[in-house]
């Protein structure tokens, strides 16, 4: 039996070593829950992967996280959308040089039944504050992700200070853009998404668009390659080579072409 | 049946004990100023529950180091090698979990004898036991009488001078126990100096030679089968054939 | 659905590395904890009752946490940054070593202290030492052994917090069975999720019955070659 299992354990080891070997060139891209839900990363990479024989690795986490991992030098590209983090990100000496890449919209999504009345109405703030008024559920992601601080703006610009009714009807998940869309399907709560995950999320249940257009919904996207002078490790030559894709002609045509039920999620904007 | 003369050479080695002493929590357990287990055939050791039968036993085989005194094995202090020439069975046979011919090859194992030499050892001892055929059944899954005919077997496998016995019938029936008594006797036969503890009195007169009645953590009476069972010298003895409680 | 019915090469590849990390960790785990625990059962040692204490209460280690001091030992930040190994496979078998070899340990040393009170007097008898007496009770005790691997691989192979953190959830390298489960989940995909948690919960079940029928023919084998 012990035999058999050293002989299993040789096996494993040789076969983790060769998965190593065989993917040596690869980076590490610290991004977004809403990138990796919506599908985009699925669908546009593996066109880079085959023209630059470099294999890109997603980590999906908050904007929050992803800021810090990126910090901690886990990571060779920071893909996220928080602006102000991002330029301080960069000002602080982490990143390099922060690019646009593309951006979609954020929207208000609640339960059809609306119980605070605002279906239809294109004013963001005006939205949330009858949401309070009305003491409706919302969930909010209240995970420092790219999507929590913009809420967290809306909310600022309200007047309405959101902290007091935590626990009440403001409720925090502290969890990704799915897990806080189904914990609001669950709840029939009102809650703010950027598009591109509420498109491609497949538990929509009762709940719909209630809000949108709204121009201070835009959600820009930016990319930054990590600093090598912070940390040695990165790979700065592959990581420039996947933000010069990605902002380049190929890299923005890719992204226009993802589409959802006939829609398309992000919208290039790289200068 | 057995009744040889005590002046003819028993079975080597002889076992002495000198000043043996046990002491738990102010209470004396064992209390034995001198013994010598010296004669030519079984030594039966009797008593009640509680007098030290287990212990004296146990310190003989070197399980269990008393507070003080020595335990000397032809001769020399008991040491490890010759713990080596001795064996013992218990009164609840600890069969090891694996296949009855495992058991035996366990012990012949450490013994460095060859795979072949083993083989035929083994096959030899299942015969003696009458377990030939359950070489490879599972040790844990025999009956009573056969597991303890096993670890009889297992404890003979390496030849041992001395076998320490500690009531191995006791949970056996007439039929199983007659078979273990005439492995014992066999054994005997051969040379094997039998210590063997028993509450059966019957027992103690078919296979003693010398009878050993232990009370209070001390040896009452030492004595030849015979004498001891016709006429016993202590009161302890004389209470405990009577069926008394020896207290 | 359809995608675990035809059975989708990426899904097994997914079922592979699970099955690949979580075997790996365990059997890291077990050549480190069954001598541990089997040393603690049969040695005597000042603070050794604080040990098993302190060992049984790390079986119930919180994932995340394992996860968090995992990623903040390999980090490039962190002590073993240079190593390289965050979210790696094998991060994923460190965080899964450190949760597995308590259990390990802690059910070896019940198992082997359980089976020692019954063999020591009988081992001392045949003159073999205390040491010396932990392989006998090892291979003696290997079905309860058999059963805490077993214990250990289910804890690993059902466990997304740790590996989450350490491993990233990154398609094609780090991503198993339960990281799928939590990311097809918070895609909304809850069908998808329910299909590959039963897939789960199939393994688990037939890796037990596997060591089950393993332990029965081993213990005929032992019997044949004796």
């Amino acid at each position: 039996m012990i035999g058999s299992w050293i002989r299993a354990g040789m096996l494993t080891v040789a076969l983790c070593a060769t998965a190593a070997v065989a993917e040596e060139n690869f980076i590490v891209v610290q991004s977004t829950t809403s990138t990796q839900n919506s599908g985009l990363f699925d669908a546009i990479l593996p066109e880079f992967q085959e023209k630059s024989g470099i294999e890109v690795r997603v980590v999906a986490v908050g904007t929050g996280q992803a800021i810090k991992n990126a910090v901690n030098g886990d990571g060779d590209v920071l893909l996220v959308h928080a602006k102000p983090a991002e330029e301080k990100f960069v000002a602080d000496g982490w990143g390099v040089q922060r690019q646009d890449v593309m951006y979609n919209d954020f929207v208000l999504i609640g339960p059809e039944s609306d119980p605070a009345g605002i279906a239809g109405g294109k004013d963001i703030v005006a939205a949330l504050g009858a949401i309070a008024e009305a003491q409706a559920p919302f969930a909010s992601r209240g995970d420092d992700s790219g999507t929590h601080k913009a809420e967290l703006r809306h909310w600022g610009a309200t007047g309405i200070d959101v902290s007091a009714a935590s626990g009440d009807w403001y409720r925090e998940t502290g969890s990704g853009m799915g897990a806080t869309l189904n914990a609001a399907a669950g709840m029939g709560a009102y809650v703010l998404s950027d598009r591109a995950t509420w498109i491609a999320f497949g538990n929509k249940d009762g709940m719909k668009i209630l809000v949108e257009g709204d121009p201070r919904l835009f959600n820009q996207y930016g990319v930054i390659l990590v600093n090598p002078e912070k940390h040695p490790g990165v790979k700065a030559e592959e990581g420039q080579a996947f933000i010069d894709w990605l902002t380049g002609d190929a890299g923005q045509a890719a992204i226009a072409g993802y589409t959802r039920d006939g829609q398309q999620l992000f919208f290039p904007n790289a200068e | 049946m057995r009744d040889l003369p005590l002046s003819e050479t028993g079975p080597q080695p002889t076992i002495e004990a000198q000043g043996l002493r046990i002491e738990r929590k102010g209470r004396i357990l064992l209390d034995v100023p001198y013994l010598a287990v010296d004669g030519p055939g079984p030594t039966l050791i009797m008593g009640p529950n509680g007098a030290g039968k287990s212990l004296l036993l146990r310190c003989l085989h070197g399980l269990i180091v008393p507070d003080s005194g020595q335990v000397r094995q032809g001769n020399a202090p008991l040491k490890a090698a010759g713990r080596a020439k001795q064996a013992m069975v218990f009164q609840t046979p600890v069969l090891l979990r694996r296949s009855v011919a495992a058991n035996l090859d366990y012990v012949l194992k450490r013994q460095r004898l060859s795979r072949a030499d083993r083989h035929a050892r083994i096959a030899a001892l299942l015969e003696e036991g009458g377990l030939a055929g359950k070489a490879r059944q599972s040790a844990r899954s025999l009956s009573g009488g056969e597991g303890q005919r096993l670890a009889i077997l297992r404890a003979l496998a390496t030849e041992p001078g001395v076998l320490f016995l500690d009531e191995p019938t006791s949970a056996l029936d007439p039929a199983a126990t007659q078979d273990i008594e005439a492995m014992i006797l066999r054994a005997a036969r051969r040379g094997t100096r039998i210590v063997m503890i028993t509450h059966d009195i019957g027992q103690a007169r078919r296979l003693g030679h010398d009878i050993l009645l232990m009370h209070g953590g001390c040896v009452a009476e030492h004595g030849l089968a015979h004498d001891f069972f016709d006429a016993p010298q202590s009161q302890a003895g004389r209470r405990f054939l009577a069926g008394a409680l020896v207290l | 659905m359809s995608l675990i019915l035809h059975g989708d090469a990426e899904l097994w590849a997914i079922v592979l590395l699970s099955l690949q990390v979580s075997m790996m960790a365990v059997l890291i785990a077990a050549l480190i904890g069954m001598p541990l625990g089997a040393a603690l059962a049969v040695a005597r040692f000042r603070g050794r009752q604080l040990l098993i204490i302190l060992l049984n209460a790390l079986m119930g280690l919180p994932p995340v946490v394992v996860g968090l001091l995992v990623y903040l030992t390999l980090s490039r930040s962190g002590p073993l940054g240079v190593l390289e190994l965050l979210y790696t496979p094998t991060a994923m078998i460190v965080a899964q070593v450190v949760l597995v070899t308590p259990i390990v340990a802690a059910l070896t040393r019940q198992t082997i202290e359980t089976l020692d009170a019954e063999y020591a007097e009988q081992l001392r008898s045949f003159g073999v030492s205390r040491l010396a007496s932990v392989p006998t009770l090892l291979w003696d005790g290997r079905i309860a052994l058999a059963t805490a691997l077993l214990a250990g691989f289910g804890r690993a192979i059902a466990e997304v917090g740790a590996v989450i953190i350490v491993g990233g959830n990154i398609n094609h390298v780090t991503r198993v069975m339960t990281t799928t489960i939590a990311l097809e989940t918070s895609k909304g995909n809850l069908a998808l999720a329910l299909a590959l948690g039963v897939i789960l919960i199939g393994m688990a079940i037939s890796v037990t019955g596997a060591v089950s029928l393993l332990s029965l023919r081993q213990e005929n084998e032992t019997m044949r070659h004796a």
